[in-house]
């Protein structure tokens, strides 16, 4: 089983890129066939930072299409399964021990889904706080570089390399507010979402009990409470993403780079039959669901109202971090998927991403921890690493 | 029936910054070879994010002010969607939903008296590239060198009536954004394209008729010859039923003379404009807005007036300094040191603006410096340098704006001799050297002094004052007998 689309060096210190991650020494394609061998002029501040760090490129992993899929099953090298389920490469290579930690980029909440699979820690720190120069875009508005690792110090050495501010991104937050996020806190309180929890399969489920007991053998209260408005994260989300992928994806027209058909006579069949070849199907109802969104007649009541519905969830966040350190809620409504889950369902991941919008909507860091997910407050990312250490201790 | 013409304009003017909008490739690639002026970021390539260039906003904001509109305090990007070649990205990002200035007035003069005209908005944006085609071999290519040139787009109300208004409109969006230096707007460079919205009603009417946009036009007269064939086809479809008018795009020819139909509205594309999550709120707190209020200009009106009265300037000589800011603020630089206003303007009007002709640049591309003009202005009034060498040393500081006048004169041997020795030596032997042209300027042929004198200026090297040489001379040679 090959996890890697382009293979780098092993040293001490090894980290794996997913695949949208830009390297000028190995391709990026993003997992699309659409940038096949394409060799940047740049590299990613992130990666850039880390090798000023000491740590070496073991390489590029897989990721499918443009990352916005279930659990990479898009990539144009195929699927990646193993006894007939699918995993998500990244956290694979750190589960083999192939690389100390993989970093992810977070478009729809897949390292999530996948560092929930096989028990690994994952943060998604909060947005704004580590560059995006050198990603390929995807949702620009959520897109977050995510750390995947064994041990929650693993992610916390991590963390503190990459998050800084950096001038290349205009979304890059002051470097006081990026360090910030390095801080150790203490989690006392977390609110439950009890009807997230509800809408997992029974395994799922109970492993989040278990998980919640051992916190509060740990001493942190736990509180159930009802999601309201954050429910509407999922649609919201669907909307805002799949209009900015479309615009971001929009560049690959087959003039200046990437795949180009041989088929064409004229600048429409360049455009289209380029397109058409090199785009799998998953990215292509993002494109036509995303241009349809953003169309004179839908633009006020789709995208304009779920801007609207981004401020009423990170308010009602706001609210909830008054009272609670963190929201716990399921990653994942399964423990796991299978290759004919996503090919039944192509748009799965339009489903199960009800559970990850919430963080990629309102930029809010988010925690994968002994497969349970935990949302704080912005900059609390201490709060969330406490938790993964006490899971760890329990676990 | 009388009808009359509505038109709405929107003008596109380059922004004269360094530096293109969203990234630090140099803005200014007018004649360069193509992909010269180009990054990864212009170049719409994956993993660059825009930064906007400062400038761009204070240029934007300028221009806002310039026109009378109210600024608008937080301002956004937007990313507008088409599929073009020569745009990179597919999207090109300008502002759509709160453009930099809003609700401008722009007045202008036509034979027909004073009108003011209505801005509806003014907003910022890239540019596109220039496709390249190659007719022989039957390729087209891309030249991404304009790409990201920051614009701003002037869209009026439809408030202007005819071609003469159009032409005193943009004479007037010229002037005003020349004199805050933002853009230079010459429309043979592209750095001002108009683009014309045209509808025709009976006179009196409050209704709109059917609207065209009219692009592709070239110069102001091809906009004006543009105006009057578009109005006429209106009329003629209106009142002859000739046709049947549909809101749609026009190119304009102007070798045939004739506007074609491009797209009409139900194929014009949907441009699918949403905010650009990549660029925050542009926030313009009071001390950017009061900074860049304080730089501007004075209106060119304020300054001819000024200079009338304050100065005592000529209504004729004032005009012509105002006709740039560049010739009006090394006038008003020169004034400050020499002190006499009509010195200084007949300065810049004889040599200063001679000299821009001749070495035929533009007004605006002046780079001479005020104050050291005046320091030279002053040598000659002091008598220090003859004019002619004045005008010498003003061709010498076209080329070094930096130059000292008075050190370059001292080292030049270009300072007026105050030994008068030398003088009546020199005066002594051009008479002895030349006893024909005496005998005949004592004969009463006054015009074989200039040979005489002529003798004397080159042996001092035109270190002297004419006049008094003159007097010098002549009382020479009436001495002899």
């Amino acid at each position: 089983m090959e996890l890697y689309l382009a293979k780098g060096e092993k040293k001490e210190k090894t980290v794996a890129l997913d695949d949208l991650f830009l390297t000028k020494s190995l391709p990026t394609t993003a997992g699309s066939k659409m940038l096949d061998g394409y060799m940047s002029l740049f590299d990613a501040e992130v990666f850039t930072l880390l090798s000023n760090s000491g740590f070496a490129l073991g390489g590029k992993a897989k990721v499918g299409e443009f990352a916005i899929d279930l659990l990479g099953e898009t990539c144009y090298k195929g699927a990646t399964e193993k006894d007939g389920k699918l995993v998500y490469a990244p956290c694979e290579l750190v589960k083999d021990g192939e690389v100390l930690a993989a970093l992810c980029l977070d478009a729809n909440g897949a390292p999530r889904r996948g560092a929930a699979q096989s028990g690994l820690v994952y943060l998604k720190p909060t947005y704004g706080t580590v560059s995006r120069f050198g990603l390929v875009g995807v949702a620009s508005s959520g897109d977050t570089v995510g750390i995947c690792a064994e041990t929650t110090d693993t992610v916390r050495e991590i963390l503190s390399v990459i998050a800084h501010h950096d001038d290349k991104d205009g979304t890059s937050l002051s470097e006081d507010a990026c360090i910030s996020i390095n801080k150790e806190k203490k989690a006392a309180k977390v609110a439950v979402l009890k009807d997230f929890i509800a809408e997992a399969e029974a395994d799922v489920q109970k492993s989040i009990y278990l998980t919640i007991e051992a916190l509060k053998k740990s001493g942190v209260e736990v509180v159930e409470i009802n999601s309201d408005e954050i429910a509407a994260a999922r649609v919201a989300w669907n909307i805002l993403m799949s209009a900015e992928t479309c615009n971001n994806v929009s560049r690959f027209d087959g003039v200046k780079y990437g795949y180009r058909t041989q088929n064409f006579t004229n600048l429409d069949e360049l455009y289209t039959n380029s397109r058409t070849e090199a785009f799998g199907d998953l990215i292509k109802t993002c494109i036509l669901f995303g241009s349809e969104t953003l169309s004179d007649k839908n633009y006020m009541k789709q995208y304009d109202k779920s801007l609207r519905i981004r401020r009423v969830i990170s308010e009602k966040f706001a609210l909830l971090f008054k009272s609670y350190d963190a929201v716990l809620l399921p990653a994942t409504s399964k423990t796991s998927y299978s290759v004919e889950d996503v090919k039944e369902n192509l748009t799965l991941c339009y489903e199960e991403n009800k559970f990850t919008a919430p963080a990629s909507i309102t930029g809010l860091p988010a925690l994968v921890a002994g497969g349970v997910q935990f949302i704080a407050d912005a900059f609390e990312e201490g709060k969330l690493l406490c938790l993964a250490q006490i899971i760890e201790q329990e676990g | 029936m009388r009808y009359e013409t509505v038109i709405g304009l929107e003008v596109h003017v380059e922004l004269a910054t360094d530096s293109k909008i969203f990234c630090s490739c140099s803005a200014h690639s007018y004649g360069a070879e193509p992909n010269t002026h180009v990054c990864p970021a212009c170049c719409g390539m994956p993993g660059m994010l825009p930064i906007v260039n400062k400038r761009v906003v204070d240029f934007g904001m300028k221009a806002g002010m310039m026109l009378n509109c109210h600024i608008n305090r937080t301002t956004t990007f937007d990313k507008k969607s088409y599929y073009y070649p020569d745009l990179p990205a597919a999207f090109q990002t300008t502002q759509w939903f709160s453009p930099v200035a809003v609700n401008g007035l722009v007045e202008i003069e036509t034979k027909d008296g004073k009108k003011g005209i209505r801005i509806k908005q003014i907003h910022m944006e890239e540019d596109a590239g220039k496709l390249v085609h190659d007719i022989r071999e039957g390729t087209t290519h891309v030249d991404f060198n304009r790409t990201s040139v920051p614009l701003i787009e002037i869209v009026s109300q439809p408030d202007l009536s005819s071609a003469d208004e159009v032409e005193a409109y943009l004479d007037r969006l010229k002037t005003l954004l020349r004199y805050a230096r933002v853009a230079e707007c010459e429309m043979a460079h592209g750095t001002m394209r108009c683009d014309v919205n045209l509808s025709v009603r009976p006179e009196g009417a409050t209704e709109y008729g059917v609207r065209t946009e009219i692009k592709n036009m070239n110069s102001i007269e091809a906009i004006k010859r543009a105006i009057e064939y578009e109005t006429a086809r209106h009329i003629d479809a209106v009142e002859n039923g000739t046709e049947v008018l549909v809101q749609e795009t026009r190119r304009w020819d102007d070798i045939k003379g004739k506007s074609f139909a491009m797209r009409t509205k139900e194929t014009a594309g949907d441009y699918r404009y949403f905010p650009d999550p990549n660029i925050m709120p542009v926030v313009i707190d009071d001390t950017w807005f009061e900074k860049i209020k304080a730089s501007l200009p004075e209106f060119p009106e304020t300054k001819l007036a000024r200079y009338t009265e304050e100065y005592a300037l000529t209504e004729y000589d004032a005009k012509r300094l105002c006709e740039s800011i560049a010739l009006c603020e090394c006038f008003e630089g020169a004034m400050k040191v020499c002190g006499n206003a009509k010195d200084a303007a007949n300065w810049m009007i004889s040599d200063v603006m001679k000299t821009l002709n001749a070495r035929q640049m533009t007004y605006d591309m002046l780079k001479l410096n005020g104050e050291t003009l005046g320091k030279l202005i002053k040598l000659v009034a002091d008598g220090k340098v003859s004019r002619p060498n004045g005008r010498k040393i003003l061709d010498v500081m076209f080329d070094d704006s930096r130059l000292d006048p008075e050190a370059y004169a001292k080292e030049n041997s270009l300072i007026i001799s105050t030994d008068t020795g030398l003088v009546d030596k020199v005066i002594q032997a051009a008479i002895a050297s030349d006893p024909k042209a005496v005998a005949d300027f004592k004969g009463g042929k006054e015009k074989a002094l200039m040979a005489l004198f002529g003798k004397c200026m080159k042996e001092l090297r035109g270190n002297c004052n004419p006049q008094e040489l003159r007097t010098l001379l002549i009382d020479a040679i009436n001495k002899i007998d």
